[in-house]
């Protein structure tokens, strides 16, 4: 299990991270949207991978999974979540307003027009 | 308990969404409101500064969880002076905004109430979690304010903003998960206690989750070579934004030695991640803003590397880490600051009132109040530059002598006062460009209408006479901050008090 884990944070990171460096707003989006998904797993696994524990405590339980890190990754689902929903409302404002999904404060199109 | 602890946070907390939701519609009320909450936070942040002086940590257990299981917040010399620092600023700015543009889009005020509240509590808190929450909610907060008043190259910059703060976020989240994975806790007293006795096994974890705590550390405060985001940002938005995230770095900074000193202390005999890298690359940031200053294009670029290169030299006083530097660096904090947002306000005034170039480089007319304004533009130059008589030149000057026992010292040296030069050069280029030559050309384009100089003017000669008490008042200052690095270096008494709970349980 530990090892399917790993290499769904890897993939996941590696995608996002990929994705990231496009120069579009709409797939850096998608990017970042990957790599908070990847760092969330990883967060919640830092309290060891379990199965079939408890993470409250209850009589004649001895054998429990850390709560902790659970409680983090809610935290941390919360604000990437409205993270990302900011960072879309302002790439369509943006796009409306400069005609252009284009990360770069100069884009492409802008480049080619000034060479003209 | 210390139940006025918590004020600070829950201030602003409570007048935002008041804000917000009741009085939006009224701009007036909205002010009132708004300073009234900046005016209540800085009678705080004077009190706790009053309290703090004498050499006491207070803590407050949130919800009454004891710590190392609850958030605690803790009040020390330091974070005393942060609350002071920022509520100082952040009623200067205001005062600033209140002349006009807090009207040129909706919500300012709230934002920047949550602002407020956002760096108060990553001021406030003993927990590395909550850190970065606290960073969450001035983020968020920030994000609305660079792009107040809109613009396509404005929401542009924005993005880029955001996500490359997103991205330092996702990395803060791993640092923690990594640290928490080997040691069990993110409360950062109770980690100095665990990091000693943690197994050699667990070492490569932890020095990758305290290097990459840096790394975050870093591109808040924008260190070399995470410092791109910052001109475009500083640039692109408002000036009263910009002026106002002059202490956006300074959180930055702020953490790095809150971890450095606290965490990673000399008892815990652990390297903070890579710290012996952070005076090298603060030196490049110095050189990288202070170019930047000579080849800007316009005024709003020339404060945005200022800023870059203020950091650099601030950051070099940080990296020596005595406490004579450590005195040293928060003197050329405070004083950086209040310059560097000075500035920006300045420069804003004349993209107002220089409606056909705004604030480019290129020789322009006489515009409206152009010798307040260059006078002004002077003070500021020279106050930011480390020139006699303002308290920069007083910064410089102890940084400088902190630094002495460091290897390359001289090289040091001898950077600082070259990149002073090249700054002086560009600083004299752009004034006499904008403010002199422009004197005696007649103005072509249409005077623009809207050009009230009351409150903004009294905003920056608040700024400037702050800057001229910390030139005067230099002595008492640097006691005062003496003390602070004493204490700072003297982490025993922080976990005492942030575990004393914990202690008499467990004897």
């Amino acid at each position: 299990m530990e090892l399917l884990v790993a290499t769904a944070i890897a993939m996941m990171t590696a995608s996002g991270i990929y994705l990231m460096l496009r120069a579009r707003t709409y797939t850096v989006v998608l990017g970042l949207t990957l790599l908070t998904y990847a760092i969330n797993l990883f967060v919640f696994c830092t309290g060891r991978l379990k199965t079939n524990r408890p993470a409250i405590i209850v009589d004649g339980q001895t054998d429990y999974t850390d709560p902790l890190p659970q409680a983090l990754v809610l935290t941390a689902i919360v604000i990437s979540f409205g993270m990302t929903a900011l960072l879309l409302v302002l790439a369509v404002r943006s796009y409306f307003e400069s005609d252009g999904d284009h990360v770069d404060l100069v884009g492409p199109e802008e480049v080619v027009a000034r060479k003209r | 308990m210390n139940h006025w602890m918590i004020l600070p946070i829950l201030l602003p907390a409570v007048v935002a969404p008041l804000l917000a939701m009741s009085v939006r519609h009224d701009i007036v009320l909205a002010r009132i409101f708004s300073v009234g909450s900046t005016v209540a936070l800085l009678m705080l942040g004077m009190v706790s500064l009053g309290i703090a002086s004498h050499g006491e940590t207070l803590t407050y257990a949130v919800g009454n969880w004891d710590p190392p299981f609850g958030i605690v917040l803790v009040l020390d010399r330091l974070t005393a002076l942060m609350l002071v620092l920022t509520s100082l600023l952040g009623l200067c700015v205001l005062l600033y905004a209140i002349s006009g543009c807090d009207n040129k889009g909706q919500h300012f005020h709230p934002l920047f109430q949550f602002q407020l509240m956002g760096l108060n509590g990553a001021f406030l808190t003993g927990d590395l979690f909550n850190l970065f929450v606290f960073f969450e909610v001035l983020l968020i907060a920030s994000y609305g304010l660079m792009v107040h008043g809109g613009g396509g190259a404005r929401l542009r910059a924005g993005i880029q903003y955001i996500v490359i703060n997103l991205v330092g976020s996702s990395v803060f989240l791993v640092a923690l998960g990594l640290i928490y994975g080997v040691t069990g806790t993110l409360n950062m007293a109770d980690l100095a206690k665990k990091l000693p006795n943690i197994a050699s096994s667990d070492m490569a974890i932890l020095m990758t989750g305290s290097t990459l705590l840096l790394v975050v550390f870093a591109i808040k405060s924008a260190l070399f070579p995470l410092q791109f985001w910052l001109p475009g940002t500083y640039t692109n938005t408002s000036g009263t934004v910009a002026a106002l995230f002059a202490i956006m770095t300074k959180v930055g900074v702020y953490s790095i030695i809150r971890v450095q000193s606290v965490v990673f202390n000399e008892a815990g005999k652990l390297p903070f991640g890579v710290l012996d890298w952070m005076l090298p690359a603060a030196a490049v940031t110095l050189c990288i803003g202070m170019v930047g200053v000579v080849a800007a294009r316009s005024l709003g670029q020339q404060a945005s590397m200022m800023a870059l290169a203020s950091i650099g030299t601030l950051l070099i006083a940080v990296s020596a880490s005595t406490p004579q530097s450590h005195s040293a660096g928060l003197y050329y904090m405070l004083h950086s600051t209040f310059a560097v947002a000075a500035l920006f306000l300045i420069i804003d005034m004349v993209i107002i009132r220089r409606s056909g170039e705004g604030d480019a480089l290129t020789e322009g007319g006489r515009f409206k109040h152009i010798g307040l304004l260059g006078a002004l533009f002077f003070l500021a130059a020279i106050a930011v530059l480390g020139m006699p008589p303002l308290s920069g030149f007083i910064g410089k000057l102890l940084v400088m002598d902190s630094i002495r026992g460091v290897t390359g010292w001289a090289w040091i040296w001898a950077l600082i006062l070259l990149t002073s030069l090249l700054g002086m050069i560009g600083f004299s280029s752009s004034g006499s460009l904008v403010f002199w030559k422009s004197l005696s050309v007649d103005w072509s384009h249409d005077a623009p209408q809207d050009t009230k100089t009351g409150l903004s003017v009294v905003s920056i000669g608040l700024i400037v006479g702050l800057l001229v008490l910390l030139t005067g008042f230099a002595g008492p200052v640097t006691t005062y901050l003496d003390s602070v690095a004493a204490q700072l270096f003297d982490p025993a008494q922080y976990l005492d008090a942030v575990l004393k709970h914990s202690n008499e349980a467990t004897p």
